[in-house]
């Protein structure tokens, strides 16, 4: 079974070691479970939550299973558990269609309002989701600047210097000895920081791929893939494409 | 007259020319009504006078099966025709149709609608071309008043929709076309008036899921018109009964099997096994050894067809020839994953004799005329009996000659095996797989596209499918989950009511919910499911170095290996080595490589797994010394040494061997089931072991013989009892430890793939999206995972179970090995590698090893740190 799922399923206080990371001079930790922790400001970041995608299939006539939201709340709850954060950014894509937040079952929405309790959630709009959530905690926002940073869905392609941003789902593969692994990975070269999908159903782009084309000064770049219990962090010219 | 030689005279009386689709050599007259067979002259009752007119203006004589069958048939029986490849089936199976249509004759202008008379189905798209084709000759010659049209997936749109409006009397076509038509509202107007359906190639249908499809449509067909008769064409099948009750309705009250028409081939086969000087190889399955001696024997005669049973020896062997064709014969190459025009290219440079070998895949088993083809080379061995027939039976349609075929055996096991192959050629046997349970994933696209056609009846329909073979035992409990999840998923978390694609009418009976959903059933329908594929181009760098557009395609790649693949890399496909470029759009770019060694193309598909009854000769024929002496001195020797250093099993016994070799310890079992078996085995085992405390490190299998190697001494946990081979080897692995295993499959998600998509769980194209295969914008692997965790019983994981044991895990086989091998593990352990295990030895280091994925990473993270450190 994927790791994650495995993951959530099981004791979430299982210890992990992430990847201690600077992004534009601010520390942050990479957490395996796929979200960043921003100490200083006690803040959780993760992206591309593509919550109530199954649903948006289920509109047009694709079943896909109705558990995706669900799994990644789990997720959420764990990885928010693990860091108890004052604020949690969802970095956009957080609902899969415009329709999504609007047309959510209310225990999720129960499970969401339990998670943002006693914190500040702030909606960062993605492509898929433009208008903002709809009857939930917190705030919506295009964009957001916190301690240096600037949190936004889609990495902007004229300066990269101190952005975190979604949008790409980064993954990267690794070989050794004729055997390959891909996996969803953080993505930076100390500039600028491309997080991972953090949704169940959301799959991976390699880092090689053309859209991550100069976003990232290469001889700097490394990706940080997600492992069972910690992160792996390998430099870009030992992956492959 | 009476007497079964009698007929032979009439094939005297008459000249025997070639006649038309008649191209076997003589036939065995079997069951012979002998009136029929003596002078077209007797024949009025049956065949109508244009017939009788044609057969006299060109000298022939219809043969006695194609009389037979036309008598029973036209008495109304449902009928099949067993033949060898080529025996004149098509015409037999098209008289019954072609006499009715002559005595009822041309409908006149400005009647009531007339539907289709016959339908005939075929596997594949171009023989239903090549048989209108041949058909039209004979039909215009007697002027019959028969209008025939073919209908594929290359038919324009408007043909369709004419077709719709005025069928023609003999369609042909294929099973997806028909079900596309019964899932149409005008179905019932359309098929009426069916009298006929022929199915060819009935035999490779029928174990397939294509087959289970057909199958639920010709019950479908059946409810439409109940006077149709099935006629069913195939090749000779290790159960005929399965056949004869696939072609009539099954269900409660199943209707009799259909009727026998069984014709043997002529002259035995003339089957020898290639010996050259050289050394037979250990392992392997290219057989590079033999190839100067499979080019002499092109050289002998005048068209050679060399099968193989991979792409990747194909290429490899294809290559090789070509390095030792001093004298430039024409020697060309075809395989599935050639750009089509190429494949035609051939094929016409073959009809027109202009070819001297080809080299092939199973892409060729089935279907057209071959040109002169006298002598079939076989590299590999056949892994089958009932493959190495059909396989022979491409060449030398001359009368009164035998064919000619060689066998090459590429190591040392396979040289046993070629010979069990070739004493079963001998002995008739046959080990065609069995007609297998109807798949739950063909059956719920099947009952949308019945949804599509008109409301049906839940109860109704289930009956109706019952009545098709491969579904008969299929519950009404198992029914309902399947109407279920073809409304809303079938989940247990009930959400998606609203979007429901069928829903139940007040008067109880399911409909399509809006005009989109027959839509997508439409763009979607089909039960082929191929790895995405990428074309492959191969392009120019210009002077600048960039790449240039255009170029010639070569035909198309799976994506997966191509993922593997980075700019430089060079491997062999098409007969050529090439340079991979990088990919762009939905093509791969590649230029001409200058390299001799290239990395070569893993197809995952195109490894036949030995047959159930071959590994069973294999395993008779080691344990009995007294058969070596048809087998060459190399193999002979190696059996004798192995007897001499270990021992060889007995028929029903399994041999384990243990011994250490380098700072390792091997477990070496020999169960001859397979490879597929084999790695299924490995997984489970490599639990047990890690269990028992042995620390395994990895396995590697083949056809004959799995090898586990470990860090802990695991003969020496035998011996002193600390590990039981009863234990280690009981059938209850296949509960738990299966089902954990599973849970990790990298199979498992493929055949999960398969499954979501032909159920119509996920699209492969949508309205208004033409999806690539590239933008696929969920992954079934997540939607597995997702599955997995939170409802594990759902039915399309059920259906994925079942695909895993029946094909890729191949669990049913090694289920019946477990059960057959209790009480009879013995256990060799040994100081050193034995002679017997040296095959699958070798197999070390050429695969990958299976196991956890954090491995790699971890390694190329200690990299890292390295090169931090350092």
């Amino acid at each position: 079974m994927n790791h994650r799922l495995a993951l959530a399923a099981a004791d979430m206080m299982n210890p992990v070691s992430g990847a201690e990371i600077l992004v534009n001079g601010v520390a942050a930790l990479c957490d395996p479970l796929g979200a960043l922790y921003l100490p200083a400001d006690e803040c959780l970041v993760v992206s591309d939550l593509h919550l109530e995608k199954g649903a948006a299939f289920a509109r047009r006539g694709m079943m896909l299973p109705p558990y995706d939201t669900l799994a990644t709340l789990n997720l959420l709850s764990a990885v928010i558990a693990r860091y108890d954060p004052k604020i949690v950014i969802s970095l956009g894509d957080n609902f899969h269609d415009r329709r999504g937040s609007q047309l959510m079952p209310e225990e999720f929405r129960a499970m969401i309002r339990t998670l943002a309790s006693g914190r500040e959630i702030i909606w960062i709009n993605g492509n898929h989701d433009p208008d903002g959530v709809f009857d939930l905690p917190g705030r919506s926002a295009d964009e957001l600047v916190l301690s240096g940073l600037v949190f936004r869905h889609e990495p902007s392609l004229i300066s990269g210097r101190g952005e975190v941003a979604g949008h790409l789902h980064p993954s990267a593969t690794v070989s050794r000895r004729g055997r390959y692994v891909r996996r969803a990975c953080f993505a930076t070269d100390g500039q600028r920081l491309v997080m991972p999908a953090f949704g169940v159903l959301s799959g991976g782009l390699d880092l090689r791929h053309k859209a991550m084309h100069g976003l990232f000064d290469r001889s700097a770049l490394t990706a940080h893939l997600l492992g069972r219990d910690r992160i792996y962090s390998v430099r870009f010219s030992g992956l492959i494409g | 007259m009476g007497g079964s030689d009698q007929p032979q005279i009439a094939w005297t009386k008459y000249p025997v020319v070639k006649p038309l689709l008649i191209r076997a050599p003589p036939i065995t007259l079997r069951r012979v009504d002998t009136n029929l067979a003596e002078t077209p002259n007797s024949l009025p009752d049956l065949l109508p006078r244009p017939f009788q007119k044609w057969f006299a203006e060109k000298g022939w004589v219809p043969r006695a099966h194609q009389m037979e069958l036309l008598a029973r048939a036209t008495a109304g029986e449902n009928m099949l025709l067993i033949a060898p490849t080529g025996a004149g089936k098509t015409l037999a199976g098209f008289l019954p149709s072609l006499t009715d249509l002559t005595r009822r004759g041309k409908v006149p202008p400005g009647s009531a609608f007339v539907g289709v008379h016959t339908l005939y189905i075929s596997p594949l798209k171009a023989l239903a071309v090549d048989i209108e084709r041949n058909l039209m000759k004979p039909v215009s010659e007697m002027g019959l008043p028969v209008s025939i049209e073919n209908r594929t997936g290359d038919t324009p749109q408007s043909k369709r929709q004419r077709q719709r409006l005025s069928p023609p009397d003999i369609l042909l076509t294929t099973p997806e076309q028909l079900a596309l038509l019964l899932a149409n509202g005008e179905a019932d107007r359309f098929f009426r008036d069916l009298r006929y359906v022929v199915l060819d190639e009935l035999h490779s249908l029928v174990t397939s899921k294509r087959g289970h499809l057909l199958s639920l449509g010709l019950a479908r067909l059946r409810r439409h018109a109940p006077a149709l008769r099935s006629i069913g064409l195939s090749a000779t099948v290790s159960d005929p009964q399965d056949l004869q009750r696939w072609l009539v309705p099954q269900g409660d009250s199943p209707a009799p099997p259909a009727g026998l028409v069984h014709v043997t081939g002529g002259a035995a086969p003339d089957i020898s096994i290639m010996t050259t000087e050289e050394r037979i190889p250990w392992s392997g399955h290219v057989a590079t050894y033999a190839i100067p001696a499979v080019y002499e024997e092109i050289k002998k005669h005048k068209t050679t067809l060399i099968f193989v049973n991979t792409r990747f020896q194909a290429e490899l062997l294809f290559q090789e020839l070509w390095t030792i064709n001093e004298d430039s014969l024409p020697i060309a190459l075809h395989h599935g994953s050639l750009d089509v025009s190429q494949r035609r290219k051939v094929e016409a440079a073959m009809s027109a004799n202009r070819l001297r070998a080809v080299v092939a895949t199973s892409t060729l088993d089935m279907g057209l005329d071959w040109g002169d083809v006298d002598l079939v080379v076989h590299v590999g061995a056949p892994k089958g009996a009932s493959r190495l027939a059909q396989r022979i039976g491409r060449s030398n349609h001359r009368m009164d000659e035998p064919s000619k075929a060689i066998l090459v055996p590429a190591n040392r096991f396979e040289v046993m095996e070629c010979q069990a192959a070739l004493d079963a050629n001998y002995l008739g046997a046959q080990d065609t797989p069995p007609v297998g349970e109807g798949a739950l994933d063909v059956l719920a696209q099947h009952v949308l596209g019945m949804a599509c056609a008109e409301p049906f009846d839940a109860l109704a329909l289930y009956e109706e499918v019952r009545s098709a073979s491969p579904y008969a035992g299929l519950s009404w409990e198992m029914f309902e989950r399947i109407v279920d999840f073809v409304a809303t998923g079938g989940y247990a978390l009930r959400t998606y009511e609203r979007y429901a694609r069928i829903r139940r009418t007040k008067d109880g009976r399911w409909r399509v919910s809006n005009p989109q959903v027959a839509q997508q059933y439409r763009m979607n329908l089909g039960t082929i499911v191929e790895d995405t594929e990428l074309n492959v181009r191969l392009v120019k760098r210009n002077q600048l170095g960039s790449l240039g557009r255009g170029g010639l395609s070569l035909g198309k790649v799976e994506e997966y290996f191509l993922e593997q693949l980075v700019q430089g890399d060079t491997f062999l496909f098409s007969g050529k080595v090439l340079r991979f470029e990088g990919i762009r759009e939905n093509e791969c770019l590649v230029t001409n490589a200058f390299s001799m060694d290239p990395k070569i193309p893993a197809y995952a598909g195109g490894r036949f797994p030995l047959s159930t009854y071959l590994a069973d000769q294999v395993r008779a024929m080691l344990a009995d010394p007294s058969r070596w002496h048809v087998l060459p001195d190399q193999v002979r020797d190696w059996l004798a040494l192995q007897t001499e250093k270990s021992m060889l099993p007995r028929r029903d016994e399994l041999l384990i061997e243990t011994f250490p070799r380098g700072n390792r310890f091997f477990l070496v079992a020999y169960c001859f089931e397979g490879r597929l078996a084999h790695q299924t085995l490995g997984m489970l085992l490599t639990r047990r072991l890690e269990r028992a405390g042995a620390r395994p490190l990895g396995f590697v299998a083949n056809d004959y013989a799995l090898a586990i190697w470990s860090l802990n001494d695991m003969g020496e946990m035998i011996d002193s009892g600390r590990l039981s081979l009863a234990d280690l080897f009981d059938e209850d692995m296949l509960g738990d430890d299966l089902e954990a295993w599973l849970a990790e499959s990298y199979m498992l998600k493929r055949s999960f793939r398969s499954c979501a998509v032909i159920s119509g769980l996920i699209e492969r194209r949508h309205p208004g999206k033409e999806k690539t295969g590239r933008q696929v914008t969920v992954s079934t692997d997540l939607i597995y995972d997702v599955l997995r965790s939170h409802e594990p019983d759902h039915i399309l994981l059920e259906a994925t179970r079942r695909d895993a044991a029946s094909g890729l895990l191949d669990i049913g086989r090694l289920g019946a090995m477990l059960a057959r091998i209790k009480g009879h593990v013995i256990h060799r352990p040994l100081d050193r590698v034995s002679p017997l295990a040296v095959p699958v030895m070798l197999e070390i280091g050429r695969e990958p090893v299976a196991g956890e994925g954090d491995f790699v990473l971890e390694e190329a993270a200690e990299e890292l740190i390295a090169e931090a450190m350092g």
